[in-house]
């Protein structure tokens, strides 16, 4: 994932004098930045279907009477809100709403793409005919027309993420003042400063194209997050710990705390719903033992990563790799190609990971970012294996690539980050599958002679074919002989992603399961961001290089 | 009527402001028109265009403040905006920290941002120059994989004390990676400008090709602390990190690589070798950006860094009141200064170093030491005696460029440059620096 966000109408400046500025360059650096502002507390104000259904047929029309042998249509309303806070004060609240059409055909064995937020029958019609003549115009540049996987219409289908609790509904207020329950508790264990953030949500996505689907879909997303830092007057130095929540594909039940969903470590950890009051708590005094923490000593390690660290790890060496359009090489000149080409996959016997390693792609996982009833060009999403013990099976992909992997159907991977922009390969939700046998975090950790177990994810990069990787963390505990004796700082691990999985020994089982994940995948030129989760349970990895960061200037 | 005139666009916006009730009130207007073309594969792969404009009301009661935004313009859209972002207003929390609205400010006449052969850049046009891009791939037996887009936009905004602020801007970015058929060799190049007619996409395309076929068989050499070469696209993705990160607040709270213990910070201070000066300057001719910043402040021609010494930082409104100082906004573009030798006359100079065409996935490791980390791509070599020698192995780096600064041997003559991490542009000279540190290496090509 990439941290540099597409700003479309704004600037990045205009942005942060909107959305409030003041907040840690850790919040700063990840705001999702789609759509205008508009207010929060208001009824949603969606178009109603039938509306939707004839605006997407005056597209379909137009772009088939100009010669597009597909057409497809998607009129979206991209809803987000933003609270930030740092401290006792409430910076800003803002609410951004974005509504327009993109259109999408082939026409002369050649894809075209035009979007406009003039929606009106001319303003339709008009984008419909130019994305037909780029097409035209483009087809000279082809060296075999776009070959799409057949897909059946659906008719008039509807999806909406199964929330409990609309977060857009409850009152501004309210969320702004648990954000500053949440910086008072941290204050009064010891942070120096906390910047907190809620962000929400909401894409109501109508789809319709030439194969007879017409699919309206409302979903929804939620995250909560700070940052706490402490600093040390004398020496100068300072220390920062993230809040250990993830963003997810819920309501605002996310935010009702639930005991029985806690796992109790060193320290605590969420599954599906979050305590921001106890994380706040715990982080102000966790950045304190940060600081006192000592240095790490480089060298070898056995790892134990919390799901909060290792969904990430997941994320660049294993989702991103087995990307179809990355092993073709459709992402060389930006996010990159991948060391998994086609021949390991064809030999059936690429040995990605230890046995234990079994990695499966699903885009309908309930409270996952990436859940979605189709994906933007119409196709019902699924659930597929990538790695199965160890070995490469599949990859992700789209209708214009199915064909290449022998698929008779896409599995439902295409998406796009609005109205504005075009739809192309992006990341199903990518999650290590539990252990089978019973295994609990306290008890991994009691096998380890000298490891590191880390919590929550820090700096991250990763080389663009996905064999190098650096990753950092939150929380770093030093085992000595099955016990945790103390906190390190300065640590990040750096391996090369097939070694590392071969080098996976253990994994807790289902009861540790959760969800990490990122609302800003970052892919395309230009640059869309996408939302996928990544599940995985507390596992352990090997004889791991650990490498110093501390450095003086 | 993606892109208003100065005229339609104050109309518009004083029609806006006639509808408000709040104590204060600002809108702004904006609107773009864009197109784009990828290839991939020695063929096209997506293409597109898009227009849109977007119409943002804010409203104030004291110190609570609500915005709101639509892009319909009938007056009933219009009383209905204002309506909105002063309900919002109305249920905001108090912000301490909320500053009024800037007033009527004098600009210093802007700079030539907009460029009408850019903005008339058609489907055709990028076809054509896409084409010139495969045919070069094509002929040199190597896959090429590159992106053009182009855009025209305009902003504006007018306030309720009288500010008024408008302009036009036209960009256009290429770049392009080419890679061998068996995937071993890979190189690229980057441009970007207001005026398409300085893009030579053949020229950057046969860098390209040049570096591709050279790259191939690359050996593998010990990390560790080696002289290095950075070309621009490559220095520009540290050095945003570091002229980005000029904040006066973030200083004084002692959390940046800029504070110091006891509250005090590195402003004033030598913080990197005297051969560095950093400039931001909105009239500079192969960098010409906007004369106002989003706040409506003028932005004017300052200097970040002098011979090595921190002279500015930026200082927000409510940041620079507290502190008793004038605000200084963020600029929109920087110029690192340089000398005049040329990339070559660099590499001819080297005894024994790295070439680095392009730096990737940077990430913050450590904020405090302003510590980065990220991977060599596209184009890394061995220079001994002057000569590039002979390809390597891809590295991963962790490095500050506080420390990278301060080991710098020698600047070359700056050129524009894009980020290829956060696509913004900048004009950066080749560096030379010695004992940059390489952790481990890559096999990625």
């Amino acid at each position: 994932m990439d941290k540099s966000i597409n700003l479309d109408h704004m600037n990045r400046k205009d942005f942060l004098s909107l959305a409030g500025l003041g907040m840690g360059g850790a919040l700063l650096s990840q705001l999702p930045l789609m759509g205008a502002p508009v207010p929060p507390g208001k009824p949603f104000e969606t178009v109603d279907t039938a509306l939707k259904k004839q605006l997407a047929d005056i597209a379909l029309n137009a772009a088939r009477s100009k010669g597009a042998t597909y057409t497809d249509v998607r009129i979206g309303r991209y809803r987000n809100q933003f609270i930030i806070t740092r401290e006792d004060k409430v910076l800003n609240t803002v609410d951004t709403e974005s509504y327009g059409i993109g259109i999408r055909v082939i026409a002369n064995g050649c894809w075209g793409f035009a979007a406009t937020d003039k929606l009106d029958h001319d303003g339709i019609a008009q984008a419909a005919e130019l994305a037909v003549s780029i097409a035209r115009e483009n087809a000279r540049l082809l060296t075999e027309p776009v070959q799409l996987a057949p897909q059946k219409g659906y008719g008039e289908v509807s999806w909406k993420t199964p929330i409990v609790k609309n977060a857009f509904e409850v009152p501004i207020k309210e969320k702004a003042e648990l954000l500053l329950a949440a910086n008072s508790e941290a204050m009064k264990t010891g942070a120096s400063f906390v910047d907190s953030a809620l962000f929400l949500v909401n894409e109501q996505k109508y789809f319709a194209s030439s194969d007879g689907s017409y699919i309206d879909q409302d979903v929804h997303r939620i995250w909560p997050t700070f940052t706490v830092t402490k600093i040390e007057k004398t020496s100068g130095k300072f220390q920062t710990r993230d809040a250990l929540s993830a963003p997810m594909g819920l309501g605002y039940e996310y935010l009702i705390p639930d005991e029985k969903k806690k796992i109790k470590t060193v320290t605590t950890l969420y599954r599906d719903r979050y305590d921001i009051l106890e994380d706040a708590r715990l982080a102000g005094a966790e950045v304190g033992q940060k600081q006192a923490a000592k240095s790490v000593e480089p060298g070898k390690y056995d790892l134990v990563l919390d799901p909060t660290n290792l969904f990430l790890t997941i994320h660049e060496s294993t989702g991103h790799p087995t990307e179809l359009d990355r092993v073709l090489g459709y992402e060389a000149n930006f996010a990159g190609t991948s060391f998994l080409t086609l021949d390991k996959w064809k030999s059936g016997k690429f040995n990605y990971g230890s046995k234990l390693v079994n990695i499966v792609a699903d885009k309908t996982q309930p409270g996952s970012l990436g859940a979605v009833g189709y994906d933007d060009e119409g196709v019902a999403t699924k659930e597929w294996d990538i790695i199965k013990e160890g070995t490469l099976v599949n990859y992700q992909a789209i209708r214009d690539q199915a064909h290449i992997v022998g698929l008779s159907e896409s599995q439902g991977c295409c998406y796009s980050q609005s109205w504005r922009d075009v739809q192309f390969q992006r990341m199903a939700n990518i999650s290590l599958r539990p252990g089978k046998t019973p295994l609990i975090p306290n008890d991994l950790i009691k096998n380890v002679e000298k490891g590191i177990y880390i919590i929550g994810n820090g700096s991250y990069s990763i080389d663009q074919q996905r064999y190098n990787f650096q990753f950092s963390g939150q929380l770093f505990y030093e085992i000595k002989n099955g016990k945790i004796v103390g906190m390190l700082k300065d640590v990040a691990y750096q391996a090369n992603t097939q070694e590392f999985w071969n080098s996976c020994t253990a994994i807790c089982d289902q009861s540790d399961y959760r969800l990490g994940g990122s609302f800003f995948d970052g892919k395309g030129q230009p640059m869309q961001v996408s939302a996928v989760s990544h599940g995985s349970s507390t596992t352990r990895f090997n004889g791991i290089n650990v490498i110093n960061t501390a450095r003086k200037i | 009527m993606a892109i208003l005139t100065q005229d339609e666009a104050r109309t518009l916006l004083q029609k806006v402001l006639a509808f408000s009730k709040a104590d204060e009130c600002q809108a702004q207007i904006s609107g773009r028109e864009g197109g784009n073309i990828r290839y991939a594969r020695n063929a096209v792969s997506t293409s597109g265009q898009l227009s849109s404009t977007q119409l943002v009301v804010t409203s104030s009661f004291g110190k609570k403040q609500g915005i709101s935004t639509i892009n319909e313009y009938d007056d009933a859209s219009l009383a209905k905006v204002v309506r909105r972002s002063e309900d919002l207003a109305r249920l905001a929390p108090e912000n301490p920290e909320y500053m009024p609205f800037v007033g009527p400010q004098s600009y210093q006449p802007a700079a030539t941002t907009f460029i009408p052969a850019t903005a008339n850049i058609n489907s055709k046009l990028r076809a054509d120059l896409t084409e010139q891009s495969l045919k070069i791939a094509k002929e040199a037996k190597v896959t090429a994989a590159g992106f053009l887009e182009n855009t025209a936009g305009f902003s504006a905004m007018l306030n309720s004390h009288g500010l008024f602020a408008y302009n036009t801007a036209t960009d256009v970015n290429f770049s392009v990676t080419l890679r061998t058929d068996d995937g071993t060799g890979s190189g690229y190049a980057s441009r970007g400008y207001n005026d398409v007619s300085l893009l030579d996409v053949q020229k950057s395309t046969q860098v390209a090709a040049w570096k591709a076929a050279k790259s191939v068989e690359a050996k593998a050499i010990e990390p560790g602390k080696y002289t290095v070469i950075l070309e621009p696209a490559a220095g520009i993705v540290l050095m945003e990190n570091l002229y980005g990160a000029l904040d006066a607040r973030s200083a004084d709270e002692g959390r940046s690589f800029l504070s110091l213990p006891g509250g005090k910070t590195r402003l004033g201070e030598k913080l990197v070798d005297e051969q560095v000066t950093i400039y931001s300057d909105p009239w500079h001719e192969k960098l010409p950006t906007r004369n106002y910043d989003g706040e409506g402040l003028p932005q004017i021609k300052r200097t970040w860094i002098e011979k090595g010494v921190v002279k500015n930082l930026f200082y927000s409104r409510y940041w620079a009141q507290k502190k008793g100082v004038q605000p200084i906004p963020y600029p929109d573009g920087f110029v690192m200064s340089g000398g005049n030798l040329s990339l070559e006359d660099m590499i001819k100079g080297t005894e024994k170093g790295i070439l680095v065409t392009r730096l990737w996935y940077i990430r913050s490791v450590d904020p405090q030491t302003l510590l980065y980390t990220g991977l060599t791509r596209d184009g890394t070599f061995y220079i001994e005696n002057g000569q590039i020698k002979f390809p390597i192995k891809n590295f991963r780096f962790n490095e500050s460029p506080i420390i990278m600064l301060n080991n710098l041997e020698q600047l070359g003559y700056p050129e524009r440059t894009i980020s290829g991490e956060s696509n913004s542009a900048a004009l950066i000279p080749p560096m030379k620096i010695r004992d940059f540190t390489f952790t481990s290496l890559s096999d990625a090509v």
